[in-house]
């Protein structure tokens, strides 16, 4: 008998989520959790119920992206996730703040399965999940515990990037997991080079490479003014998000 | 609260084993509940009792009892074991305790023990939680019409 009580509570807890979107790259350092943030903040300024889920433990920084203060989110029957720049926001950094979380795989996996178990989302059009790089716990929870989840991938124009994004589009269309399309982060041009390597699956468009990006990391509303913010919001209309 | 949560799981997956094994009427849940989460057994009793009350007759009757599992470590890199009401960080008197909200974050994810605990002869944070992780259904019981025996 499997008798895991959180399943069951993981079901009923999406039960008022739209859409669910993860976005993964397979690469680390590709910017996807610059592109989750920031379309989560752009759907939530075009008036979408919007949740983010930072899954990617060892490497988070979502919240750094949207300028979120450290703190113990509300309880009330599990936790509510808290709302910053309009989205509602969960992530262990509400309650590790810059520590280490040190997590093997099986770890890894029951900490996914908790923060999802606990998580009162409420309703929501869209729920958006930060994965962490590679193939591991997180993608293979996501997969078994969110099956209604699609993918949206993100990619670089680099030759080390484009096989692993490759391998790892392989691997969700071997399993059958609806792929939302592939964007191009740090694009120098239209993107081109990542359109035709990843040809087969819906390309989502170019978000250019902005050296002064760091400077706007953590002001929403500047981050989505910017050209790289621009791409971001038509990139979510090409994604059929917003 | 933690124990709502789990309340509805567990109450959602004792039906689905009931309907498993064709249990008409589970007579009683038994739920093992690991110390590391810290879980209190009085919220979960209550907030058990009161989500039952609308599930199918199936399972409305059902009593829950509790197994309290002591949380007890491996340390990977040294082999060294030991229990949570051993260690240190839950000692009061020790200046290694942890504060209230350190031990709430390990109540809502236990894995975060390995961001709070140390082993206690290496100090590293790479252990193994050998038991008393968390909530977890140990046994569904009860009875089915059409034979009239025991599930």
């Amino acid at each position: 008998m499997n008798g895991d009580p959180r399943p069951a509570a993981i079901a009923r807890r999406l039960g008022e989520v739209g859409r669910i979107v993860a976005v993964s790259s397979g690469k680390g350092g590709v910017g996807k959790s610059l592109v989750a943030a920031t379309l989560a903040a752009t759907l939530a300024d075009a008036g979408r119920r919007v949740g983010l889920l930072d899954l990617d433990f060892a490497g988070s920084s979502a919240h750094v992206v949207l300028g979120a203060a450290r703190g113990l989110p509300h309880e009330d029957r599990g936790i509510v996730p808290p709302v910053v720049a309009g989205v509602r926001f969960m992530s262990l950094v509400h309650y590790i703040g810059e520590a280490a979380a040190p997590l093997r795989g099986d770890a890894d996996a029951n900490a996914i399965a908790e923060l999802l178990a606990i998580t009162r989302w409420g309703p929501l059009d869209l729920l958006l999940v930060d994965m962490p790089p590679g193939m591991g716990d997180a993608t293979l929870e996501t997969i078994r515990l969110l099956p209604r989840a699609e993918f949206l991938v993100v990619a670089t124009a680099s030759r080390m990037a484009l096989p692993v994004v490759r391998r790892v589009l392989g691997f969700l269309q071997e399993l059958r997991v609806p792929i939302v399309g592939a964007a191009e982060n740090m694009a120098h041009g239209a993107g081109s080079v990542v359109a035709a390597a990843l040809a087969g699956v819906p390309f989502l468009g170019a978000l250019p490479y902005d050296p002064t990006i760091e400077d706007v990391v953590g002001d929403v509303p500047a981050l989505l003014a910017t050209p790289f913010g621009q791409a971001v919001r038509e990139m979510m209309r090409r994604a059929g998000l917003g | 609260m933690h124990e709502w949560a789990l309340a509805e799981g567990v109450i959602e997956t004792a039906l689905r084993v009931a309907e498993e094994r064709g249990i008409d009427r589970v007579r009683a849940v038994r739920v093992r509940m690991g110390r590391l989460q810290q879980i209190d057994p009085d919220i979960f009793a209550f907030a058990l009792g009161e989500l039952v009350k609308g599930q199918p007759p199936r399972i409305r009757d059902a009593a829950f009892e509790f197994e309290h599992e002591p949380a007890a470590f491996e340390c990977r890199r040294c082999g060294t074991k030991w229990t949570l009401d051993a260690a240190p960080e839950f000692s009061g008197e020790a200046p290694e305790a942890l504060d209230e909200e350190e031990k709430e974050a390990i109540h809502f994810v236990p894995e975060l023990a390995h961001v709070y605990l140390r082993c206690p002869s290496c100090g590293s944070p790479d252990f193994q939680v050998a038991a008393g992780r968390g909530v977890w259904l140990a046994a569904v019981e009860g009875s089915r019409a059409s034979t009239g025996g025991d599930g």
